[in-house]
């Protein structure tokens, strides 16, 4: 479009961007501005508040808030959680659990996923369909069943109950995520490690999956933040403290018949979410394009 | 493994296959077959035993008596526990506050998504940045947004009642989460505040695919703004505004995580929804017929929502 005017002469590109440039011009954009301003206070202005609650003293938590502003900035909450509270255990705890969920869904995923893209098994379709609708299944429907389930088969207020119970969220969406990043491989590269005789899971392991890791890394970190968010399979299926989730030791934590102590809660809010927000500013890019294929299948 | 393979005698059907003689494709195509079938059978032994199986037991569970409190357990009720749904005063109050809601956040959620991916979608300095920023609520446990809602809706701690009592307006002693319709005010900021990025992200994605030659022509046509947006945008989006529709339609119907930190249903059972009323019949009343009754509901909504999805994505593929 602007190719024309560059060519003719100067004159006319200079006038259409003075031209571009009025009052209104301004307006719009100071508008426009004030409005992503207003998305990003909204988003993270929470998240302030959150910090320095967690770093008052009980003394400032008693008197209320008085000001915008942090007052004796102090990190004792933070230590309170770790030691009088014991947060550090339902954290490791919630890593250990999202950790193996994480890599028992990219194995099974891998391996379903490969057959669904590259093999000519019948009932692809219902296969498909099933696993969509099971993207749909509500979760507090299974909890009822399961909690039944494992506490006749000893696996209630266990790590592999929950794991297992885990899968829920991560199953689906990793099933779409890893046939499609299959689908895009050319053929030709496994033909020629078939053909020189690899048997065909060796490929899968050797071949493929190098090439598909980006999208491995995606689905994993997306099975990951699914499993790291659970609260309602924790909270039915893990019954003793030492085995908590963070996200249900947090619900616990500062609370006695008197006074909600904000400053331990929110100290550990800061905890479980900095992690997640580490990996939204490094992974963003990967994060969205999974959630969004895996939304748009 | 070749070799194994080989050895594997091809029975039944396969048989018309083997009379041509040697390794012929039909053989080779069982084999895949096979192959293919070894390849997802874990992953759907898996997904059937926790997804499937638990669906049937509260199949059968909403059709028996199955109240732990009441043995003995495992009589054929009949309808009962589905009638009971109606004839509590449970279940069509919840049903009643789920459905509101959902169609208030929901509603809410994708327009101002809709603005902030059209906002996100122009050129400007530091997107990336404005991006990962806006994106983040999204990324943080339930959990996390609920106790942080909390804290800011805390009479004391909370930065809604400091900033009205300094700017002298008014509900600025409210105790939010003390009445029934300044509870589901807070509880639907919470959920607003963690799941309009989801809808923002999944609309952003709609607009990239947007070829950019579209809007050129509709320029040289002399469209407004308005009319680019009315008649472009929004009909090209529309595959990406159903399924962040479906989507969040069905978390929204499913909340539980925010009502069971902020609210417990309270005050009384005035903001108590379908998941914490199911949560409630299987850990509390210890009821499992009529818990998996309402867990089956919650099932048929879900599949009605997602079948609708389904449908709407096979149109929108063939049209």
């Amino acid at each position: 479009m602007t190719a024309p005017a560059a060519t003719a002469s100067s004159r006319p590109v200079a006038r259409r961007v003075t031209r571009g440039r009025t009052p209104a011009h301004y307006l719009r954009r100071s508008g426009f501005y004030l409005l992503i301003a207003i998305f990003i206070v909204v988003s993270l202005f929470p998240f302030y508040w959150i910090v320095i609650t967690s770093l008052k003293t009980p003394q400032e938590i008693a008197a209320g808030t008085t000001s915008l502003l942090p007052g004796h900035i102090t990190f004792s909450n933070y230590v309170d959680d770790f030691t009088q509270q014991d947060f550090l255990r339902p954290l490791l705890n919630s890593v250990l659990i999202a950790g193996c969920t994480t890599i028992i869904t990219i194995v099974l995923a891998t391996l379903c996923g490969y057959g669904l893209s590259r093999t000519n098994i019948r009932g692809k379709p219902v296969f498909l369909g099933f696993i969509l609708v099971a993207n749909f299944f509500p979760i507090i429907a299974m909890v009822g069943p399961l909690f039944t389930v494992y506490r006749r088969i000893g696996l209630l207020d266990t790590y592999p109950g929950i794991v297992i119970a885990d899968l829920i969220y991560t199953l689906p969406l990793a099933t779409f995520l890893m046939s499609s990043y299959f689908s895009q491989i050319p053929r030709s590269l496994e033909e020629a490690a078939l053909v020189d005789g690899s048997t065909r899971l060796r490929t899968v392991r050797k071949i493929v999956l190098p090439v598909a890791l980006p999208g491995v890394f995606t689905t994993a970190i997306l099975a990951f933040m699914l499993t790291w968010n659970d609260f309602l399979l924790s909270l039915s299926f893990l019954t003793s403290p030492s085995r908590y989730t963070a996200t249900v030791a947090i619900v616990s934590l500062g609370q006695s018949p008197y006074q909600t102590y904000y400053n331990l809660i929110d100290a550990a809010v800061v905890i479980i979410s900095l992690p997640i927000a580490l990996l939204v500013l490094f992974a963003q890019r990967r994060i969205i394009s999974g959630l969004t294929a895996g939304s748009f299948r | 493994m070749t070799a194994s393979d080989q050895s594997v005698a091809p029975a039944g059907p396969r048989s018309r296959d083997q009379r041509r003689g040697g390794r012929h494709p039909g053989d080779l195509i069982s084999q895949e077959r096979r192959f293919g079938y070894l390849m997802i059978a874990p992953l759907l032994i898996v997904l059937l035993l926790i997804t499937a199986y638990p669906l049937g037991y509260n199949i059968w569970n909403s059709f028996h008596k199955v109240d732990y409190l009441l043995p003995p357990l495992g009589a054929f009720a009949g309808f009962a526990n589905y009638g009971k749904l109606f004839s509590d005063d449970q279940f069509v109050p919840a049903l009643i506050h789920t459905l509101g809601f959902t169609v208030v956040s929901v509603s809410i959620e994708t327009v101002i998504g809709l603005a902030l991916a059209v906002a996100l979608n122009k050129a400007f300095r530091g997107r990336g940045l404005v991006r990962a920023a806006v994106f983040i609520p999204w990324a943080v446990p339930t959990v996390v947004s609920a106790e942080l809602w909390r804290t800011m809706f805390d009479p004391q701690q909370g930065f809604v009642n400091f900033i009205l009592t300094k700017l002298h307006l008014p509900l600025a002693s409210t105790t939010w989460l003390d009445s029934t319709w300044t509870a589901w005010a807070a509880i639907l900021v919470a959920d607003a505040w963690r799941n309009t990025p989801f809808i923002a992200i999944v609309l952003l994605a709609g607009l990239q695919i947007i070829p950019n030659d579209v809007y050129e022509a509709a320029k040289i046509d002399g469209a407004n703004a308005w009319q680019t947006f009315r008649r472009i945008t929004l009909p090209l989006l529309k595959p990406a505004l159903m399924v962040a529709l479906i989507f969040r339609t069905i978390q929204s119907f499913l909340i539980f995580d925010v009502v069971y930190i902020m609210t417990s249903g309270g005050p009384g059972t005035s903001t108590d929804v379908l998941a914490y009323l199911n949560w409630r019949a299987f850990f509390t009343l210890f009821d499992y017929g009529y818990g998996g009754a309402v867990s089956v509901a919650l099932v048929v909504v879900a599949l009605v929502i997602g079948g609708i999805y389904v449908r709407v994505f096979r149109v929108e593929q063939t049209a």
